[in-house]
């Protein structure tokens, strides 16, 4: 969720996911993980030629199918949810399907998170002082992505920052994040840490810093930090 | 020819033993051999060791073996999912034992242990708590983790289909696990959803050559 005092500009999930799919190219061939991720594909501009991996062994992965009456458990995306396969796609077994995802590729995963720090370390499997959590693929698309691209909330729910300066989560894989996708802003991760890339209408950069643990900068020409609209796709 | 169909599905699982190291394959509800382990939890066996994605779902599969008490350990790679309820509640009460492997890790893990291999490097959990132990090898300037195979003694595999001589097809994402896990272990137990005679799968698209399966029994339904 949004940090209460800026619920209002934030953008929602199908916002975010609009402005993830602007980013990915065509002919890149892109993992997409499970949780809020999957909002990516249907709002690819349709010009661009993507081709989806989807870890449990599928390329060229279409959107999720809704309202189907009988779900065939043969199709399901990495979150379990049916899904189409686009013509021409192709099946492979599990190994083969990580094969690819460390091989280089993968032009991009798209991972969601619980902190990433300003050094590009992610973390998104386990919670501080927790005796287990969930790897499933990431710990692999994380370190064999050539652009490992994160999507999530500025802040948690109960408003705390989640882009921090040095990880207090356990790490999923180290200095691997190349940009960072939130509800408030884009941000790049550089050799000077996180560069404000665009924000979200309403905000000024200085309100981004305020909910944000590590240090941030920007080019301090207005116009250099693109505006992120929150107009329906 | 090595008579490899049994007449059921009880029959088909007779070769599990008390303490195996059992590959389970399946990713969510895709490709899971459900009648086969239906069966070894009639069996009430003791002490397995379940590798398999997930942790089991609901009440029924992997998850009925967990509460029935026939399983020792877990090894996957997301173990907590919502509706891994069962397994869940064990290990809070540390009633199961887990081992979380990256998937990625767990299939090569898987594949090296089917292809004679001792074990191979990879880039993946260089630097997190899944390298507490593990050397670490450095090739060409970047860190790899050492990981070792791993074999069974025995998998459950979901097919498509099936001949007499054992050969397989998968059926969409249901392939996942399953061809490697039936190229790693001793002991391999096939549920395939329909069988044909000999000459009526396609060679070129034949996954799993016959000579890997000991077992196969035919589910129509899943």
């Amino acid at each position: 969720m949004a940090h209460p005092e800026f619920a209002a500009k934030a953008l929602d999930r199908d916002q975010m996911a609009r402005r993830v799919a602007a980013e990915l190219q065509s002919d890149w061939v892109v993992n997409i993980g499970i949780g809020m991720p999957t909002k990516v594909i249907p709002h690819v501009p349709a010009e661009r030629d993507i081709i989806f991996h989807s870890e449990n062994g599928i390329i060229g992965m279409g959107p999720e199918i809704d309202g189907v009456n009988e779900v065939d458990n043969d199709l399901l995306s990495a979150g379990k949810r049916p899904v189409s396969l686009n013509p021409g796609g192709s099946f492979v077994h599990h190994a083969d399907s990580f094969a690819l995802a460390r091989n280089g590729r993968l032009d991009a995963t798209i991972l969601g998170a619980y902190q990433v720090a300003s050094n590009g370390d992610l973390a998104n499997w386990k919670l501080p002082g927790a005796r287990a959590g969930n790897i499933g693929g990431a710990m692999d698309l994380a370190a064999g992505a050539r652009r490992v691209l994160v999507m999530m909330t500025h802040v948690t729910g109960k408003g705390e920052p989640k882009l921090v300066e040095r990880l207090r989560y356990p790490p999923t894989a180290l200095g691997v994040v190349r940009k960072v996708f939130t509800d408030l802003a884009v941000l790049s991760v550089t050799d000077k840490g996180f560069h404000l890339d665009e924000i979200v209408e309403g905000l000024t950069p200085e309100d981004v810093q305020r909910v944000t643990d590590a240090p941030l900068y920007w080019q301090t020409a207005p116009a250099a930090i693109r505006v992120l609209t929150r107009e329906k796709g | 020819m090595k008579q490899r169909k049994a007449n059921s599905v009880a029959e088909a699982v007779t070769g599990i033993k008390n303490g195996d190291v059992v590959l389970i394959g399946g990713f969510g509800r895709g490709g899971v051999p459900e009648n086969l382990i239906e069966a070894v939890c009639e069996r009430k066996l003791r002490d397995l060791t379940i590798v398999s994605n997930n942790a089991g779902t609901g009440h029924t599969g992997i998850a009925r073996l967990l509460e029935e008490g026939c399983v020792r350990k877990m090894m996957c790679s997301f173990p907590l999912a919502a509706e891994s309820i069962v397994f869940q509640e064990l290990f809070a009460r540390d009633a199961v034992e887990l081992e979380v492997v990256p998937q990625g890790t767990l299939a090569e893990r898987i594949r090296a242990g089917g292809a004679g291999l001792g074990g191979f490097l990879t880039p993946t959990g260089v630097g997190t708590d899944i390298a507490a132990g593990k050397q670490v090898l450095t090739v060409a300037g970047r860190d790899y983790l050492l990981e070792t195979a791993l074999r069974a003694d025995a998998a459950l595999i979901k097919a498509h289909r099936v001949d007499a001589v054992g050969n397989l097809t998968y059926r969409m994402a249901a392939r996942n696990f399953n061809p490697i896990m039936a190229m790693a272990a001793d002991h391999v137990v096939v549920e395939a959803h329909e069988e044909v005679p000999i000459g009526g799968l396609d060679p070129e698209c034949i996954i799993t050559p016959g000579i890997y399966v000991d077992r196969y029994c035919i589910c129509p339904k899943p």
